[in-house]
């Protein structure tokens, strides 16, 4: 774990993997519920957590804070998300990943996926939990339009498209749940920690 | 009721914006040029966080159906009531509309955006806490268009002349803090020379050309939480420092924090820009 300076109140904290940032978060999460933790925003990226708007002395409190091993990502609520598989590079993924198009789906529905971290627009989850080995890359370049509600893949992430966008991530189905609405109480449906199912519709 | 005569190219309802989501990808968003909206607001008596209009460099016309007490702040521009350029007795804009009134801000001559602030404050639906328009997410109301109503609340507090209107023009020297990521790059090129400001801004982020920065270390970063002022530096090497409606997070390394965007609000294209290391 290394903390780097982010400005006059901000603190970014390095982690040792993906798994790391997802303990860190709950942890620093915990403490700010607590009152121990003083932050405007603490905002988990892919190898890092960033803390931002915090009380002077807290870079010196989070080593004392350093959660214990693995084991957060089983703890969120579980969002079943029905999906229709027909998204327009599903063949190029099984391709990829060297099975049919029927085995891919199958491989998608199996696995429990979570919330990693949010970005890139509101309420677009970074979803980790597909084995390193079934990383795809990007489209060499972005579609100018995805639908909202297109549930996609790129690196060793899954996600679902919030609102209709450029993006240039691997289309292999859609949904017709809402992922953001402001008008709920908890606007996007997947926060970090969130466990999510993808259900064949 | 305001209603909207002329929109100008880009004018927005803003307020403080709405921190503490950007863990959902929401981005804060809010007034560029915050300390010339909390002015406009005092001076009408509306607390700090009313929500008042934010124009860009042409200004707009708006139609006050009631009477209204109005403070325009920011950029320096003339300010019309029916035509006719208001009086500005202590060098601040604050002035009665009458019912049925015209107001006219004409186009910037020194800096860029000016800060319209009604008292009663403009009253749309807040979207997550905050009634901004996010020109980047599309959260909150949509950009100003002709034809547009836009309801006012109700005054509350009493106005106050106390504050000075920031000096606007000339160069800029911003502080800067380093890091999280200045270890990648060969960071006194920051210093060496001044860079221009891009006509590319917006309110995402200010672009800056001059001297590209050169990486010391040629690998991809992961996507990381961003703050505003991050000074981002994508393949080209040529500075971004990120202003209200910026993302949350970000895949190019951030050589360092400015420590106040305030004046880049104001900056226009062409505008030198140096920075000044703070510790």
């Amino acid at each position: 774990m290394k903390i780097r300076r982010v400005g006059a109140a901000g603190l970014l904290i390095e982690c040792d993997d993906a798994d790391r940032v997802e303990d860190w978060r709950a942890e620093l999460w915990q403490r700010r519920e607590k009152g121990e933790l003083q932050a405007v925003e603490i905002v988990p990226g892919a190898r890092t957590i960033l803390l931002d708007g915090v009380a002077p002395g807290t870079a010196g409190l989070l080593p004392r804070w350093e959660p214990a091993l693995g084991g957060i990502q089983s703890e969120g609520p579980l969002v079943e998300i029905r999906t229709v598989f027909d998204g327009e590079d599903l063949a190029s993924v099984a391709e990829l990943w060297g099975v049919t198009t029927d085995e891919a789906i199958q491989r998608l529905t199996d696995t429990t996926l979570h919330v990693a971290f949010s970005g890139f627009a509101p309420g677009f989850a970074y979803l980790r939990g597909l084995p390193d080995a079934w990383a795809v890359s990007r489209l060499a370049a972005p579609r100018p339009r995805v639908p909202a509600g297109a549930v996609a893949l790129a690196g060793g992430y899954a996600g679902i498209y919030p609102t209709a966008s450029p993006g240039g991530w691997r289309l292999v189905g859609h949904t017709d749940q809402n992922l953001f609405d402001v008008r709920r109480k908890q606007p996007a449906l997947l926060t970090p920690g969130t466990r999510v199912r993808l259900v064949a519709a | 009721m305001i209603t909207v005569l002329r929109a100008g190219p880009l004018t927005t309802v803003q307020d403080l914006g709405r921190p503490g989501h950007a863990h959902l990808g929401v981005p804060r968003s809010g007034a560029l040029d915050e300390p010339a909206l909390r002015l406009a607001n005092r001076f009408v008596g509306n607390p700090d966080d009313a929500a008042g209009l934010e124009t860009t460099l042409l200004g707009c016309a708006l139609r006050f159906a009631e009477a209204a007490l109005v403070a325009v702040t920011g950029a320096v521009a003339q300010v019309d009531v029916n035509g006719r350029p208001v009086e500005r007795p202590h060098g601040q804009q604050l002035f009665e509309v009458p019912a049925g009134g015209v107001l006219d801000i004409k186009r910037a001559s020194r800096g860029v955006r000016s800060y319209i602030a009604v008292a009663g404050g403009i009253n749309v639906e807040p979207v997550l806490g905050s009634r901004s328009t996010d020109t980047l997410s599309g959260l909150g109301p949509a950009r100003l268009i002709e034809g547009a109503d836009l309801p006012v609340g109700v005054p509350s507090g009493a106005p106050s002349l106390v504050g000075e209107p920031a000096r606007i023009g000339g160069e800029l020297v911003l502080g800067i803090r380093l890091g999280p990521r200045d270890d990648w790059f060969e960071s006194h090129g920051l210093f060496g020379s001044a860079y221009q400001i891009s006509p590319l801004s917006n309110r995402v982020g200010a672009r800056l050309a001059g001297n590209a920065l050169t990486r010391r270390d040629v690998g991809e970063l992961p996507s990381e939480g961003v703050v505003l002022g991050a000074v981002q530096v994508p393949a080209d090497g040529q500075p971004i420092i990120f202003l209200a409606d910026h993302p949350t997070t970000g895949g190019y390394p951030v050589i360092g924090v400015v420590d106040d965007v305030t004046p880049l609000a104001q900056a226009r294209p062409g505008t030198s820009v140096r920075f000044r290391e703070l510790d």
